[in-house]
């Protein structure tokens, strides 16, 4: 059982407890801590000019106010701008109380400790700020347009500016036989994980050290981050984070305000201090993404192939820069997806507004380019009348072809160069499981019954598993039990059972005998963070090689004390045994008494490990010079590149020809992320993705007026997809492996939400017969499309010129 | 103002899976709260404290309810079951089971409220369709499965809820 765990659809370690009501997410702590709220932005764009807060002062239970002149040193200084980038010359960050001048609906002006959070809240209503309001920059246009300014000192609104080409461009694009241009946009969404942010500090004045919580992606970095802050040797800070409920991209940001002056006032009042951030919060005070402004240019010669590919894309950064300018870079290089592009140049604005500030969101720039890729390719079969999977086929790069080395640099500031796949193989599948050849008759049947159905593709590579590095350190009790830790965290990925799965196969060991522990600085100070489909292949793999460590110090102890060669033994449910001859044998557990001299016999194994117990030779130290005591095993895993999964994903839907009424009545994905740990979890992560995405296509958007109020601030009015609204998806999966890491894995995490925005476009263009270029899409939207399109200034799409039979009939029907 | 300065505490008294439970809280502390802070029940999660997301839902009398749009006092007449009042780690309850078998949760955050809606809804209806259990479902949101798995443990959580009358 032990050796075949890799690849099995076992069940979770992680559930009994969430299900029980037994979990303990960042809320469910703290009880006795003081409970801290925010006076935050009212206005999108304004100058403070006083904070009054004599009438907030006789609440009972009140504790203390804060605003920024009040912040000491460090803490007052703005946040740190984390990735910083050559290219990112104008990058701005906020301060964690804001000083002077706020630049977002959302934005803390004032903290407020109290009893509890009611109280918080009542004194903060009290608080009066009075406001000079200034111009509010909102939408790309608005920015571009630089009539306008979010920061006095950057003068055109842009943040970076970027240029990327590989080949000549403009002598291919004037040299292909055919041109099309594109253009496009993609709105506003965010993360929106079901659990909000929260810190939950404690300072401990007896030793001087603050232990954190933080319902964050990245503990180690919070850490780093909270010590620099408060002045405190990273010896005295130590930051968990407990269960996580959903991140999504939004909680790797780091340190946001409250993460710095919750511990700095837990320190400050030598009391426990909480903060949990409601829905309201979390919608203006945390962070959105996708907003994108997109042209495209493209040339190709007569059977579909392009030559050149001339993209420019405006990215709205909102207020602020804190975690760089990867959303766009992403864009920009991941745009490229299956498809070798000929010369490809892409340039790129990333622009303020006065809006919540953008950071990734799980795909993190990649929607946005499969986007703009997959429209593109559609509107290049369209207008040679081709089949859409053939002028995809046509420009794949093939698997002969691997590695192939697209020459740009990619998020990680290292080539963007694809280490394995088979596009062709995996269009072959999903072709199959759509019924992709059979569409036409389902369709004519369709139209025969009065409905318009159409069918859409869209396919992805994302570069997973980007470095630097994560380590994994495992630990053999006497008992037989298995301690494993990696620094990154958890979110819901399923991390407790994957990376017990590898260690049960590494190890041979039963899988519950391996307790994992993800997120806690004390157990591993060294991790990166989880992000960007990185888990699995980083913290798997280190724990891997931590594994085979351990497995060969086992091995070695065993052979010594069995007198038989290290290669004849094996270990088989937690037991080494010679091989063939299983009644020679010793278990895990006595292996790591015995890798420990001992003097004092704590229990009856440890007493076989103690000095008189006649196992020792006296000519040698009881720990060899190159040894160490303890049966334990730590490695790193850094590689030199991303690890590259692809998928392709098609949808039949059906649009209402009265009400214009969306529905996706099929939805299938073709998954390649490599030998995959679990199975059931990849799957489960495939199907969170696409409902999200599903989200992100027909949905979501964050509806922002002039005045820079976010005016769906809310669950009744952000619609994010209930049960309802998502698809039964059908999946199939190939499983090329990555020769680049130890497992031969690849992330999976963003891959379900990466295509779907393209999808349902390309299947909404094919049922209606004219173009889509914006998502999401409403009902009202395509309604407003249908009648621009019978208006004469929406054009059809040119398939009507190749065949002109049920698109005309469509537009004379209206 | 019309905030009060000064909270009158009130001795409030719910029965929540099955025992007296006590407390001192102001009027105005929701049952969320209390349940979570009051009596250190922290299985019912609060998502966005204003009766959309479903994850704080708890029985009340065995029907499904909002605990986020509700006042502790006003639960005092009410039996209330949370999440732990349905199984533990060592006994699931069949809905829990299910879901750890059908991979019917990710982050586990939005479960609880889910577990309880589930077993009133079984209660009612033993034995339904797929389409039956995704409409049942669809009063709760969950942002990690994209419920097909949600689905799926419905299903499966009658199957076992059948199998334990059976025996």
């Amino acid at each position: 059982m032990t050796t075949s765990m890799f690849g099995a659809p076992v069940a979770r370690r992680e559930d009994p407890r969430l299900v029980t009501g037994n979990g303990r997410f960042l809320d469910d702590l703290g009880h006795d801590a003081l409970a801290a709220a925010f006076v935050r932005s009212p206005h999108a764009h304004a100058r403070i000019v006083d904070i009054d807060v004599t009438d907030a002062l006789e609440v009972d239970g009140l504790v203390g106010i804060w605003t920024h002149e009040d912040l000491p040193g460090r803490v007052g200084e703005p946040l740190p701008l984390l990735i910083p980038h050559p290219t990112l010359t104008h990058g701005r960050t906020a301060y964690a109380l804001a000083k002077d001048e706020v630049n977002h609906v959302g934005e803390p002006i004032v903290l407020v400790i109290a009893r509890d959070r009611y109280v918080a809240e009542d004194v903060a209503q009290r608080i009066r700020v009075e406001y000079e309001f200034l111009t509010p920059v909102v939408g790309i246009e608005m920015a571009r347009d630089a009539t306008a300014l979010v920061h006095d000192d950057v003068t055109d609104n842009v943040s970076a500016h970027m240029l990327q080409e590989v080949g000549d461009v403009d002598a291919a694009m004037a040299a292909a036989p055919r041109t099309l241009e594109l253009d496009l946009s993609i709105e506003r969404s965010a993360c929106m994980p079901m659990e909000g942010k929260g810190v939950y500090a404690r300072w401990d004045d007896d030793n001087g050290e603050l232990r954190l919580y933080s319902s964050t992606q990245t503990s180690t970095g919070v850490r780093a981050a909270v010590a620099a802050k408060l002045d405190l040797p990273l010896a005295k800070v130590e930051c968990i984070a407990p269960d996580v409920g959903g991140g999504f991209g939004v909680k790797i940001n780091h340190p946001w305000p409250e993460e710095v002056l919750i511990p700095w006032a837990a320190r400050l009042l030598g009391h426990p201090v909480k903060w949990v951030e409601d829905r309201r919060e979390h919608f203006t005070s945390s962070a959105h993404e996708r907003g994108q402004l997109q042209t495209v240019k493209v040339g190709f010669d007569d059977d579909g192939r392009i030559l050149a590919l001339d993209v420019k894309l405006w990215h709205d950064n909102g207020a602020y820069t804190p975690y760089g300018i990867i959303v766009p870079i992403i864009t920009s290089t991941q745009l490229l997806g299956p498809y070798k592009p000929g010369a490809y140049r892409v340039e790129f604005w990333s622009l303020y507004t006065n809006t919540v500030l953008v950071t990734p969101y799980r795909g993190a720039g990649r929607p946005q380019g499969c986007f703009a890729m997959e429209r593109t390719i559609d509107a290049i079969a369209d207008e040679l009348g081709l089949d859409r999977t053939e002028v995809r086929s046509r420009n794949f790069i093939l698997p002969s072809e691997m590695p192939y080395d697209h020459g740009l640099l990619f998020q990680d500031g290292r080539p963007l160069r694809y280490d394995s796949g088979d596009f062709p193989a995996s269009l072959d599948k999903l072709k199959a499981l759509v019924g992709w050849d059979d569409f036409a008759a389902y369709r004519a049947e369709a139209e025969a019954a009065g409905r318009k159905v159409g069918l859409g593709i869209g396919c992805y590579v994302e570069g997973t598993g980007v470095g630097p590095y994560e380590g994994g350190h495992i630990q053999v009790e006497t008992s037989g039990r298995v301690n494993v830790s990696t620094g990154l965290t958890s979110q819901g990925q399923g991390h407790e059972t994957v990376f017990a799965q590898v260690v049960a196969s590494e190890l041979g060991v039963p899988l519950e005998d391996v307790h994992v522990t993800t997120g806690d600085t004390r157990r591993m100070p060294y991790a990166v963070g989880t992000f960007a489909s990185r888990a699995a292949v980083m913290s798997g793999n280190a724990i891997a090689l931590a594994a085979r460590n351990v497995r060969a110090k086992a091995l070695r102890i065993a052979a010594d004390a069995l007198e038989v060669s290290a290669d004849d033994l094996e270990i088989v449910d937690g037991d080494i045994r010679v091989k063939g001859a299983p009644d020679t044998h010793m278990s895990l557990g006595t292996v790591s008494v015995m890798s420990n001299p001992l003097r004092y016999a704590f229990d009856e194994a440890a007493k076989a490990a103690t000095q008189f117990a006649g196992s020792n030779d006296p000519s040698k130290p009881p720990v060899a010079d190159d040894d160490e005591p303890g049966l334990e095993g730590k490695d790193f895993y850094s590689p030199t590149q991303a690890t590259f999964a692809n998928g392709m994903h098609a949808a039949i839907v059906e649009t209402d020809p009265v009400t214009a009424e969306i529905r996706i009545l099929r939805y299938c994905v073709v998954h390649d992320c490599g030998p995959m740990i679990n199975p059931m979890i990849v799957e489960g992560q495939v199907h969170g993705g696409v409902a999200q995405g599903v989200g992100g296509a027909l949905y979501e958007r964050m509806v922002y007026d002039e005045s820079g109020q976010l005016l769906n601030a809310s669950f009744m009015d952000f619609l994010m997809p209930y049960a309802s609204e998502v698809p039964v998806i059908e999946t199939d999966h190939l499983e090329t492996p990555s020769p680049l890491n130890p497992l031969g894995i690849k992330g999976a995490g963003e891959a379900g939400c990466i295509p779907v925005s393209a999808v349902i476009a390309s299947a909404i263009e094919d049922a209606e017969g004219f173009p889509i270029r914006s998502m999401p899409i409403s009902p009202v939207e395509l309604w407003q499309l249908r009648q621009r399109h019978a208006a004469g200034d929406w054009p059809s799409l040119a398939r009507t010129r190749h065949t002109p039979s049920s698109s005309t009939q469509t537009q004379e029907d209206r | 103002m019309s905030e009060p300065v000064d909270e009158e505490l009130l001795d409030v008294t719910v029965t929540v899976n099955d025992v007296p439970r006590h407390a001192r809280v102001p009027a105005r502390r929701l049952l969320s709260d209390f349940l979570r802070h009051d009596l250190g029940l922290t299985g019912t999660h609060v998502g966005c404290e204003h009766g959309v997301c479903g994850a704080c839902t708890v029985l009340v009398d065995d029907a499904p309810m909002r605990s986020c749009l509700m006042f502790a006092v006003s639960a005092q007449p009410h039996r209330i079951t949370t999440v732990e009042g349905l199984g533990t780690q060592d006994a699931m309850g069949p809905v829990q089971q299910a879901f750890t078998e059908c991979h019917g949760l990710q982050c586990g955050f939005c479960t609880p409220g889910f577990v309880t809606t589930i077993t009133a809804y079984l209660d009612e209806n033993p034995d339904p369709t797929a389409e039956e259990a995704r409409e049942a479902i669809s009063g709760n949101l969950c942002r990690c499965t994209g419920y097909q798995n949600i689905v799926k443990s419905v299903l499966r959580a009658a199957e076992l809820r059948q199998e334990a009358k059976g025996q």
